[in-house]
This record gives structure tokens, sequence and C-alpha cells, in this order.
């Protein structure tokens, strides 16, 4: 098993490596500078846009920048940003709780809904239940959340008053903090989370079919177990393996943040600091969130490889 | 005449006669904006009078929070890094220069104890050299004193190449001394007639000698300052993260009576201008709500909501079709746009004077732009004194048309004009922004009425704006016919505004396409009426040039100026910002507060 893992830990680093070039090489054919606001500010000349451009390196050839870049990694120097001047670890650091918080709570919220309902509408199916569950998974991933997270600040903050639709850190401690904490992130966390919900309930629901109907459910059903006990211990058992690689391949995510749905609350998560680095040109952190990205993207593939041995022991490693 | 009616009136004013507000009072009668006629005063050697901003409150804090919504998030806090607006707002919380600029334009002492005037012996005659006094017992925010050496040190900082700093050219061509603990002088190398650019506004905002001395030039990265503010600003630091959030306590130990009025302030970015807009207007999250370049109509409708307003602030941001001179489609040496080139159709002035007739400033005002713009025929609209009389606007296809028939363009079988077998079509640029394409397609259409073809292109603004030396699709390179954006005036004189167009700052494939003379339009008796207003110490006769270039470039057709443009703010009903259009919205900070 171990030798399983350092095997699949080998392979990723030559793919991480091609992953790193092609992000830089598309970064850096891309038009447009980090000083581009400069150029209209006639108290600004020209001259001194291009000695930024030269001091941060930017007249260099592509692959020198990409060598700079790749050796300062491996040494563990992420850079720095050219639009804020901070260490690009810093940056990243600083957004990632709230990251994990609202993206998080929306994962959860996501799989607290799509577990039950799905498996629920899976032992009836067709029943009254399962046509509604259905109907609304339906509703709910048809509708892109730039659209249902307007439609919440205009009914919630705008029309009834109860939720601010700015998100932002606020200052302080205890359980007012944490109340105003938490009623902040309702309406994001809802946005994300249903959206989330709709098509994991989908899923669960047609894996779980997909097991009820064989032979050894209908054996544990025939040696008199209650129901209860066949759907958990039998049936879920099984049908969460491919639920397990979907929820696994959605945990980068959490960390990458969602962009749509952070631009419109204000949350300052990754995925916001990601659009605002693309739109400024900041190619360093723009390198260093993707490349995180991408290596959680492979983590996460190899962890649910070690979860489908865990839930399933006829499958091996070699 | 006017000219001997004000000298006299100078002196009157300087003899006791005349009361300065009076002075004022007719300059505006006469067209001049109070700033101005400040200056002049300055200048003729009568001392500025201080005109704070109003202010009520009689104690220091119990305010509660400020909170400013800036859809843009302030990515910096150093002053001399500030790429952009929004950095220099965020910078201005902690930091501060020695005057600002107030809501009339006057200049506001900060860290100053007074202005500087002929009449107090700051100004010399020559305008050479200006003399600051400071204000004494004013401390930073770690506790130690302020004095005349953290402002040579600011000039020092700025004005190393190495340091990188965007301010640098504020500080080029000039020496800063210290006189003594509380006075500096600045020398210039050539006389100055504007003398209030260093140490003034965003770019003059003085920073701590004993936290940056180590980390002027190549290490001026490194400075942990730059991310922790030590200023002498109404507001202590407490955190910041960058494009998200600043966040400051009142400073107890601030240096104007009862000031400031709120006990925390919170600054955050991010999100986009139509909700920031509501936040303040409608829902009243928020109590300000920085440039919301945002459809009038839309504004309109959320103020119906009526926790918040829109406020304008007149500067002199212009938005403008500038006109190609040379030709975009021929390549010489490796450039398209050459100066070895002539527009084919454009060099012809009856076009581009057909051209201006075809744009419906009163339509664009209507529809786009609303109360945040006013319709004009100058490319330099403010300060009031700079301001040509000799110009005029309209919109008229006829007379567009007749022009075009003399310059020989006939009409064709498919209604586009023609001559000598060329279609008379033409490809006009802008970057991609709501307004702009909607003024576009307004150009257009009137085009298209005169018989011209008009091929429409929207550039995204990060590349439009970008400085890259490789891409065609920059303002700079202007590979098309005619283009279309707006240049904000960051200071109330209009040196650096109409500097631009000298000949000798065409934009070329020698320079990286830097030179700021885009549409690399040359006319002699303009190069001339700008070298000789920058040494020109006549505030008269100083504006009597600047309105003579902003003729030339009307005459000539340089730039057909579409909008002169308003700062537009959204604020809540009760909050009474001190706003200036020759400001940075923060750059009276000290003297905001709440109606009770």
């Amino acid at each position: 098993m171990s030798q399983y893992i350092l095997r699949r830990l080998m392979i990723a680093i030559p793919s991480l490596l091609g992953i790193s070039v092609v992000l830089f090489v598309v970064l850096a054919l891309a038009p447009g500078d980090p000083f581009s606001e400069l150029a209209t500010n006639p108290n600004v000349p020209p001259e001194v846009q291009a000695a930024l451009r030269t001091k941060f390196g930017l007249d260099d050839p592509i692959y020198l920048r990409y060598l700079h870049w790749l050796a300062a990694m491996v040494q563990g120097d992420w850079g720095f940003s050219f639009v804020s001047r901070i260490n690009v670890d810093t940056l990243i650091l600083q957004r990632l709780p709230t990251t994990l918080y609202v993206i998080g709570s929306a994962q959860l919220l996501a799989l607290l809904i799509a577990i039950p309902v799905g498996v629920y509408a899976a032992t009836r199916p067709y029943s009254l239940f399962d046509q509604l569950a259905n109907t609304f998974a339906f509703i709910g991933f048809s509708l892109p959340t730039f659209f249902t997270g307007i439609l919440f600040i205009l009914v919630f903050s705008v029309k009834l008053d109860w939720l601010p639709f700015v998100y932002t850190d606020v200052p302080g401690s205890g359980i007012p903090w944490l109340l105003e904490m938490i009623r902040q992130a309702i309406m994001p966390v809802m946005v994300l989370g249903l959206f989330q919900a709709a098509s994991m309930t989908r899923f669960v629901r047609s894996a779980m079919l997909d097991v009820i109907r064989l032979d050894y459910v209908t054996t544990a059903r025939a040696k008199g177990l209650g129901q209860t006990k066949v759907i958990v211990k039998h049936v879920m058992r099984n049908a969460m393996i491919p639920v397990v690689t979907l929820i696994a391949l959605q945990m980068p995510a959490v960390f990458g943040g969602a962009i749509v749905t952070e631009q419109i609350f204000r949350i300052p998560g990754i995925g916001s600091l990601l659009i605002s680095s693309i739109l400024a040109n900041d190619t360093p952190v723009v390198m260093a969130v993707t490349f995180v990205f991408a290596c959680l993207v492979v983590l996460f593939n190899l962890i649910a490889d070690v979860l489908y041995g865990w839930l399933d022991p006829r499958i091996s490693f070699r | 005449m006017f000219d001997n009616n004000l000298r006299g009136m100078i002196d009157d004013v300087r003899n006791g006669r005349m009361d300065r507000r009076a002075f004022v009072k007719r300059m505006i009668a006469v067209g001049l904006t109070a700033p101005l006629a400040n200056q002049i005063l300055a200048i003729g050697g009568v001392a500025m009078a201080q005109s704070p901003n109003p202010y009520k409150p009689t104690k220091r804090g119990g305010g509660g929070p400020l909170k400013l919504l800036w859809w843009q998030g302030p990515t910096l806090l150093n002053p001399h890094f500030a790429t952009g607006t929004k950095d220099q707002d965020g910078s201005r919380i902690f930091y501060e220069p020695l005057a600002s600029w107030d809501v009339d334009g006057h200049l506001n002492p900060i860290l100053a104890a007074e202005i500087p005037s002929l009449q107090n012996g700051g100004l010399a005659a020559d305008a050479k050299s200006v003399v600051w006094k400071l204000k004494p017992g004013v401390k930073w925010h770690d506790g130690k004193p302020f004095s005349a050496d953290d402002v040579v040190f600011t000039w020092e900082y700025a004005s190393d190449p190495a340091t990188a700093a965007v301010s640098s050219a504020t500080y080029a061509g000039m020496t800063v001394e210290k006189v003594d603990d509380l006075t500096i002088r600045i020398k210039f190398k050539d006389p100055t007639p504007f003398w209030a650019n260093a140490f003034v506004g965003a770019y003059g905002c003085i920073i701590p000698k004993h936290l940056f001395a180590e980390f002027k030039g190549g290490k001026s990265r490194e400075a942990s300052t730059n991310l922790k503010p030590v200023g002498t600003g109404p507001y202590k630091f407490i955190e910041f993260k960058p494009g998200d959030l600043i966040r400051g306590e009142i400073n107890a130990d601030y240096h104007m009576a009862n000031r400031p009025y709120f006990d925390t302030i919170e600054m955050k970015g991010g999100g986009d201008a139509v909700s920031a807009a509501r936040a303040v207007i409608q829902t009243g999250e928020y109590d300000f709500a920085w440039n919301i370049q945002v459809e009038d109509e839309v504004l309109l409708r959320l103020e119906k909501g009526g926790k918040g307003k829109t406020l304008y602030a007149v500067g002199g941001d212009i938005e403008f079709i500038a006109i190609n001179f040379t030709d975009p489609n021929t390549e010489v040496d490796g450039e398209r746009s050459s100066m070895k080139t002539k527009h084919p159709i454009l060099s012809d002035p009856r076009v581009r004077q057909a051209l201006a007739l075809l744009v419906d400033r009163e339509s664009i005002k209507k529809v786009i732009y609303g109360r945040a713009g006013r319709a004009t025929a100058n490319y330099l609209n403010g300060p009031e004194e700079f301001v040509s009389k000799n110009t005029k606007w309209e919109f008229s296809v006829e007379k567009a048309s007749a022009l075009l028939e003399q310059a020989g363009w006939k009409a064709g079988s498919d209604g586009i004009r023609e001559k000598d077998g060329k279609k008379l079509k033409l490809l006009y640029q802008t970057s991609i922004n709501g307004p702009r394409q909607k003024t576009q397609a307004i150009v257009k259409q009137a085009c298209q009425k005169a018989g011209i073809d008009v091929e429409l292109k929207s550039v995204v603004a990060s590349v439009f704006f970008s400085s890259d030396v490789a891409n065609p699709d920059t303002y700079a390179h202007f590979y098309a016919d005619i283009e279309m954006f707006q240049i904000p005036m960051t200071q109330p004189d209009p040196a650096l505004h109409m500097r631009r167009y000298h000949s000798r700052n065409v934009s070329t494939k020698e320079n990286k396409w830097q030179g700021p003379n885009f549409p690399r339009w040359v006319n002699k008796d303009f190069d001339a009426a700008v070298d000789a207003a920058d040494t020109e110490t006549d505030p008269i006769k100083r504006a009597d040039l600047y309105i003579k270039c902003n003729d030339l470039m009307w005459q000539d057709t340089v730039m057909i100026p579409v909008m002169h443009r308003l700062a537009v703010e959204a604020c809540s009903n009760t909050l009474r910002p001190a706003l200036s259009g020759w400001a940075n919205q923060t750059d009276n900070l000290q003297d905001w507060y709440r109606e009770t």
C-alpha cells in the first residue's frame, strides 16, 4: 500500500511540471501588464511603468522567467505579488480561513442535504417524495449561482432587510461575533450549498438505485434484517464509492474558492484573489493559486483511490 | 484690459482695499474658479485664506464606525507605490501630505503650519523656490516626533530611481533641503509656476524616516511598514488584507482639534459598482462608496430607496475621441501609424471637423452619463481660469455631410461615401466598458447617416491601457483611425494635461510607444505655447497660454471631447464627507463627520 502511494506520488511530479509549464506559458502569452492603471495618469511618466517592468523582470524572455519561478518554487519561495508587493504565501494564507469556512460550510450543507434526500428518494423511487426531490434538484442545478445570488440579495437584503450582502471579517470575539459571522455567511453558503446539493442528490440517488437492485440486498432482506440496517450497512456502503470520488474531486474546490459567489458577496476568498490577480495580470499570484490547485487535485485523487480500498476491501493496490 | 483690471484688484486685496472673499466672488463672476483665484492671489502676493471644510463636531471621537466601500479594494498601502487611485485612497487614511485640496479647490494645510505665499515669504518671486513651514507638535502613530527630516527623506526616497516609486516624477527636477526642524525649502531647477505638486495630495504623503530609512532604493519592497503603515493621519492602522479590507482606529493624538469624528474606519473592497451603490443607497450597510460609474438611470432608481444619495465632484476628467494623424494601415520600418506617414482620410481637416459634428453630446449625456457628465467643446475643462470661452460644439449631420462633399467624398451606391474609388471607412476603438460601447453605437449611427462606414472595436481595458510593447491593441500604439477613452486630471493645474501633446512626446516605436502624444499631432504653435507656459510665472499670461493650447487643439480637431466627467460617489444621507474634484476622495478624511 505504501509502495502504491509512493509510486503514485512519483508519477505526479512530471504531470505537475507539465501543468506548471502550460500555466506559465499561457499567462505569459496573455496580453496586458500589472501596471496598466498608471498609463493614463498624467502624473506618472511612462518611464516609471517601464522601470517597474524591468525591476520585476517582466521584460525577460519567457523561458528565463519560468526557470526563475521554478527554481524559487522548489526552494519554497512563492515569489511576491506585483500588484501588492506582498509575498504570495502571505496573501494566500490570509484568504484561506474565509475560503475554508464559507466554501467548506457550503459543501457540508450540500452533503447534509444530498445524502439523506438521495438515499430516501432511492428507497422509494417514483414516490411523491422522489418526484419532488427530483424537481427541486433540476431547478437547483439549472439556476446558475450568479442568478440565485442576486435573487437572494434582492429578497433577503433589499426587500426584507434581514441579512447583510457584503461579507466582511468583523472584528471581535464571543457569541455576538459568532452570530454575526454566521449571519453574514448564510446567503453565500445557501447559494453555493443548494447548487452543489442539487447535482449531488441526483448522483446519490442513482448510485443507490444501482446497488439496491442487486441480489445480495434481496438476500439480506430475506435473512430478515430490518430496512434501516439493510440500507445503511449493506446498500449505502457500496453505493458510496462513486459518491466518494465525486466528493474527493470537489475538495480542491473548497480550497480554490468559488469565483462567482465570492465576487457577488465580496467574500475575501481564494476565488476572488484569483480573479482579481488574473484581471491585474499578477502572474506570481495566479501561478501560485492555480499550481496549488493542481497539486490538490492530484492529492485528492490519490486519497479517493485509497479510500476505495477501505470502502471495498476487494479493491487491491498494485 | 482684463489683465490690468486683475492686477489692480490684486493690489487692492494686498493693500486691504478689497476683501479677499469679494475678490474671489468677482473672479467667479468672470468665469474663474475659487482655486485659481486663490492661486492668483498667492502669486500676486496675498496669503491664502485657510478655508477649512465645514465641521460641526465639538469633540474628538464618539462617531462610531465609518464604513467605506471601494469596489476595487486597495492592494498596497505605501503612497509612493500606489498604482491606482484606490491605493492612494487607502494610503491616505494613515499618511498625510503637507496640504490637501479642499472642497473648493483651495490648498488646505494639513502638516503645514501655513500655505506658502509671497506675503509670508514662502514663495520666491522667480518661482524657483518654495519654503514650507511645518506644524509643530505633530507625532507619528508610534509616538516619534514629525520633523523636516521626514519631509526631506520623503523626497530622497521617492526621487531615487532604484526605489521605483510611482511618484518619482512629482519629485524630479527639484532639491529639498532642511532649513530648521520645522522648515523645508524646495528649490526647482526651472521656474515652476505650479509649485503645489510635491508634498501635496496623494503623491505628497510624507513617510516616516525612522521606519523607511533602511529601505530606500533597491530594498524598498522589503520594508515591513509597507504593510503596516505608520503615519500622522487621523486614523491608526489595525489591519490590512490586500484587495479586501483596511481597518483603522481613531488617533487620539491627532494634530487637529476635535478631529477625527469616527472611532473606527473600515474600507472594504471587492464586488462591482452597482452593488456598491446598492449597499450604500438602498440597504444602508455602508456609509460611502467610491467611483460609482453606473448609468444614471440605475442610480435614480436606487435613490428612490432613500437611505443614501449620489454626490458629484467637479474636476477636469475628460472623455474624448482622439484622431490619428498617421496611417494605421501602412507599415514603415516595422511600425504602423508611423510618423513618416499621413492619414489618408483624416489628414484632411474637413473630415475631422465633420467627425466632430457627428458626435451627439447631448444624447450621450442624456442616455449614458446623466448627472455625471457635462457636454463640452474643450479638452481642458478646469480649473475655471483655464477654460476657454472661444470654442463651441454642435451636432449636425447636414453640416457634416456638406463638409464631406466639399472634401470630395461623394455618396456611393451603397450610401457610403467614396473618393477616387476608396470607401470612407474608419476603425473606431475603445476599451470594454458599458458606457463606451453605448457611446460608440451613438456615434456610429450618426456617422452612417452622413455616409461614413464606422467599424467598432473594443479592447479589454487591461490590454488597452497596458504598456506592453508587443501588443498592437494598446491606446498608445493607436493602430486605429479614431479611439476613445478618458484622461483624468489629477491636480488643479493643466501643465501635465497639456504637455502630453507636445510634438517631442509623439508615441513611436523608437520610444517603445511611451510618448504620451498618441494622436501623433504636431503643431509648432502648440509646442511654443506649452513651452512658454511651463516657465511663465505670471498666472494670467499662463492661463492665456493654456487657453490658447486648448483652442489650437479645437481648431485642428485633434480631440473630439465627448463628455466632461464628474466623479460620482454614493453617500449615506447622514454622512457629511469633504470631497473635492481635484483630489482623492479620502484627501480630507479628517473633516468627515455624521449629522445626527
